[in-house]
């Protein structure tokens, strides 16, 4: 056989090798991402060196930057998580903002009920977490009910209820709950006695924080190490296989939904009880859609979402000094946010068209 | 016009598809090519069809060198395809589907393409209406179809890539009576199959490919045991037949009924015996689906009664229980198309058999699911390994490990196509582990456009046209010519 006649001159190409292995893949993705916001800000006539350092020493210069990063970590990890059940279930749940409000609007509602009793502090944000857990997990079930039942698609039914969860959301704090004389799109501040424990000084709840990071490993393990998480799996792969093999794929659905749901209704308590310590309109913090570009970017692993989701956030709170230092607008932190998306997008589809043709199809 | 290849060289990463394979094939000679899956039949006319390009080696038509760099440089040069496939627009009618294909200025000429059409249909005794639209059409005429616009746009040069697969026997001789005309008329044909008996019928001449080589060539009269030992390096045997149907009924079927708007079926009655055989036959589409997934329970009949029988002679109806109690029954479904309603694309086979075994706790044992899964990929010969992706595996490799993935007892296994596109090699692997599995009292019936593989392998069959259903024949009291009238709807009262 004369093999050197034959030789393949994509494998020795060191491009075509940088393209098709998927660390190296995403690491030029990430560098496009930056090269084209470099670009754009430099349209603009700023050197975009000075960008990224405003950003980095915004997001890192100062122990209250970086706390206030953290603080805000918590939120996004533990919405992109929720994601992670219904994105690996095939599903696209967009009514993750609507859920993480009922969320917020459920817990809030508890603390109100025992305001001014002299029941425990420590019981009452217990079950304030909880009763957020189950108005998100309701919100979420719906939309779930809804495309089983009904073969409403996840995408409309949710956008339907984040709609309605803003307006209830709306009704209660310009309505019922609004604190007296004032309608400022918020209630009235918490007891103090029913926030979560803060580190002094900051808006940090350490409590938040191992509650984000417990749920990192436990949703981790349910997805990669248990029949609930390969069943999943298989449901968002292939419907029709999954049913034929003998999984109940509706049931499996619609605990995805509930699953996430309680994610975004924890997301929601923490918000209340851990950081504004008020109920208030746009209380979700676009944690929900922005979660969905964590959840694309760490490719369904749960794991991968806390760094990802860190660096989402590194970047909007480090952006927020642009203006006065720049007098550059700070949503540049979701171009970049953006950016990142689509490129790391564009390279997995560039990787996964060069790894087909290189293996080829085999035919007979 | 005379195709000749020289020294053809096509990698796809590790695999040599194309080995240094040289053919020659003159103006009216039908070349039969045989080979197994894999063995590189279908990367060579694909290089020749434009679809992919070589590595090394020359193409001469006629003794000139050519180029061929896309599908439609193959085209204007005279080569026509014709896919496993039909590569054609299902919601288009008949014409536009011709008209698209050319290229002959802005403003198509309808009435002469229509002419021409006719004409051309006339030559070969097809009679496909200009004005259907192709998504009425089946498997067969759409064939028809692609090779007279293959011929209208100018093609002396014909691939035929597996044209039997999917076609009804009545079909099957209107192409080789197609195909023998074509090479009178001095078109050079390359036929493209792993059926030797096709081959042996039609063929001027055949080349074997093994393992990206042309290994031999052969002129008639044809030896098929020196064909089957080419194509595979070594002698295959047929098991003898051996019946394991018992006295026992497993399975009954009486007064069934099933809704379908395009097709209902109804007064469906017999039984099914233990360690039965039955082999469903009738061109596609005929109703023998639906019935295969009535048995499944994943359609739900109408009206009738499907009663299991227990040893103990007690039996009870399943008509309108859930797919998942008839799956507890042992009774299990596999599909002709694998990787959408059996296997997972995406999961690797050791989750898939970790999907299949019953759950035990709330956590995966990892180890013993990789245990399992090692021993059924040896049990079952599947080349792959665990950590393999299902859709990696060739289509032999994933049948088996759609077998290795079936609970154990079981009562009734119903499979539509079970060995369609698989080479001679599985297709006995898989036959061998059915029958297993009759010896050991299950019952199966299956669905073949395949007439051999039914009278080969069933004890009884039951023929379907238009959604009628004949009573069960005794495979081996029935001749193909009969079954071929029954599916063709002569015979029935």
């Amino acid at each position: 056989m004369d093999k050197d006649k034959t030789k393949n001159p994509n494998q020795n190409s060191f491009l075509m090798h940088i393209l098709t292995n998927r660390a190296s893949s995403m690491t030029l993705a990430v560098i496009l991402a930056l090269l084209f916001t470099s670009l754009l800000v430099w349209i603009m006539k700023v050197n975009p060196i000075s960008v990224f350092d405003t950003i980095l020493s915004g997001a890192f210069g100062s122990t209250n930057n970086f706390t206030q990063v953290i603080q805000a970590w918590v939120p996004l990890v533990l919405a992109s998580l929720g994601l992670m059940f219904t994105f690996t279930a095939g599903l696209w749940n967009i009514g993750m903002e609507g859920q993480i409000v009922m969320g917020s609007i459920f817990s809030y509602g508890i603390i109100r009920i025992f305001d001014g009793s002299d029941v425990s502090s420590a019981l009452v944000i217990i079950l304030c977490i909880l009763a957020g857990i189950i108005g998100g997990a309701i919100w979420a079930l719906l939309v779930g009910l809804l495309k089983n039942f009904g073969g409403v698609n996840e995408i409309f039914g949710g956008l339907g209820f984040n709609f309605i969860a803003d307006a209830i959301m709306l009704f209660l704090v310009y309505g019922p709950w609004k604190p007296e004389g004032v309608a400022n799109g918020s209630t009235k501040m918490l007891e103090t006695r029913f926030w979560l424990p803060q580190v002094e000084g900051t808006y940090l709840s350490l409590w938040a924080l191992g509650i984000a990071i417990v749920s990192v490993i436990v949703v981790t393990v349910i997805l990669q190490g248990t029949y609930f998480g390969l069943k999943l799996k298989a449901v968002g792969k292939n419907n029709k296989s999954s049913f034929l093999l003998g999984i109940h794929t509706n049931r499996y659905m619609l605990l995805a939904f509930v699953l996430c749901g309680v994610l975004a209704g924890l997301t929601g308590a923490l918000q209340v009880t851990g950081f504004n310590h008020v109920l208030r309109n746009n209380i979700s913090g676009g944690y929900g859609y922005i979660g969905l570009m964590v959840g694309m970017l760490a490719n369904i692993q749960p794991l991968i979402t806390a760094p990802i989701a860190f660096i989402f956030i590194a970047l909007s709170k480090g952006a927020a000094g642009l203006g006065i230092d720049l007098k550059l607008d700070s949503n540049l932190a979701g171009v970049i946010q953006g950016a990142l998306v689509i490129f790391v997008l564009i390279m997995d589809g560039v990787r996964k068209v060069l790894n087909k043709r290189n293996k080829g199809v085999q035919s007979g | 016009m005379d195709v000749e290849v020289r020294n053809i060289h096509k990698t796809f990463g590790k695999v040599h598809a194309n080995n240094n394979i040289s053919l020659t094939v003159k103006s009216g000679e039908v070349q039969g090519i045989l080979g197994e899956n894999g063995a590189g039949k279908s990367t060579l006319m694909k290089i020749l069809s434009g679809f992919i390009s070589l590595d090394a080696g020359s193409i001469l038509l006629d003794g000139k060198e050519v180029n061929i760099a896309s599908p439609a440089d193959s085209v204007k040069l005279g080569i026509g395809m014709l896919h496993q496939d039909p590569l054609d627009f299902p919601p288009f009618k008949v014409l536009d589907n011709l008209i698209l294909g050319s290229h002959e200025g802005m403003i198509p000429n309808r009435k002469k393409v229509r002419q021409e059409f006719i004409e051309l249909q006339k030559q070969f005794d097809f009679s496909i209406s200009p004005d259907a639209y192709i998504d009425s059409l089946s498997v067969g005429e759409r064939q028809q179809l692609e090779i007279i616009r293959l011929l209208w746009l100018g093609a002396e040069v014909l691939i035929l890539d597996e044209p039997t697969t999917g076609i009804s026997a009545a079909q099957k001789l209107q192409l080789f009576a197609m195909v023998r005309k074509l090479s009178e008329q001095g078109k050079a044909i390359l036929f493209v199959s792993h059926k030797l008996e096709e081959v042996g019928a039609l063929c001027t001449q055949v080349a074997v490919f093994r393992q990206g080589m042309n290994v031999g060539q052969m002129r008639p009269p044809f030896d098929n045991d020196k064909l089957v030992e080419m194509m595979f390096g070594k002698i295959l045997t047929r098991s003898d037949k051996k019946c394991c149907a018992q006295e026992n009924v497993n399975i009954e079927v009486s007064d069934l009924k099933i809704d379908d708007a395009r097709l209902p079926i109804k007064n469906v009655n017999f039984c099914i015996q233990k360690g039965e055989v039955i082999g469903l036959a009738g061109m596609e589409g005929s109703g023998q689906g639906l019935l295969l997934r009535a048995l499944a329970g994943i359609i739900r009949p109408t009206g009738g009664h499907l009663w299991l029988h227990e040893e103990n002679g007690s039996k009870r109806d399943y008509v309108g229980k859930h797919y998942f109690d008839f799956k507890n029954e042992g009774i299990s479904f596999l599909p002709a198309d694998r990787l959408d309603e059996g296997l997972i694309a995406g999961l690797d086979l050791k989750e898939h058999f970790i999907l299949a075994e019953k759950q035990n706790g709330f956590f995966v044992d990892t180890k013993a699911a990789l245990q399992l899964t090692e021993k059924r990929i040896k049990d079952f010969n599947i080349k792959g390994t665990a950590e393999n992706k299902v859709e990696s595996l060739s289509g032999g490799n994933q049948q088996r490990a759609e077998l290795a993935l079936l609970r154990q007892p079981l009562r009734l296994l119903l499979l539509d196509h079970p060995t369609r596109g698989l080479d001679i090699e599985s297709t006995l692997y898989i036959w061998s582990k059915l029958k297993q599995r009759c010896s050991e009292g299950a019952s199966i019936f299956f669905v073949s456009s395949d007439l051999d593989e039914i009278l080969q392998y069933s004890d009884r069959i039951l023929v379907f046209f238009g959604g009628k259903v004949s009573k069960p024949l005794d495979a081996n009291g029935v001749s193909v010519d009969q079954l071929g009238q029954l599916i063709g709807g002569r015979g029935w009262e």
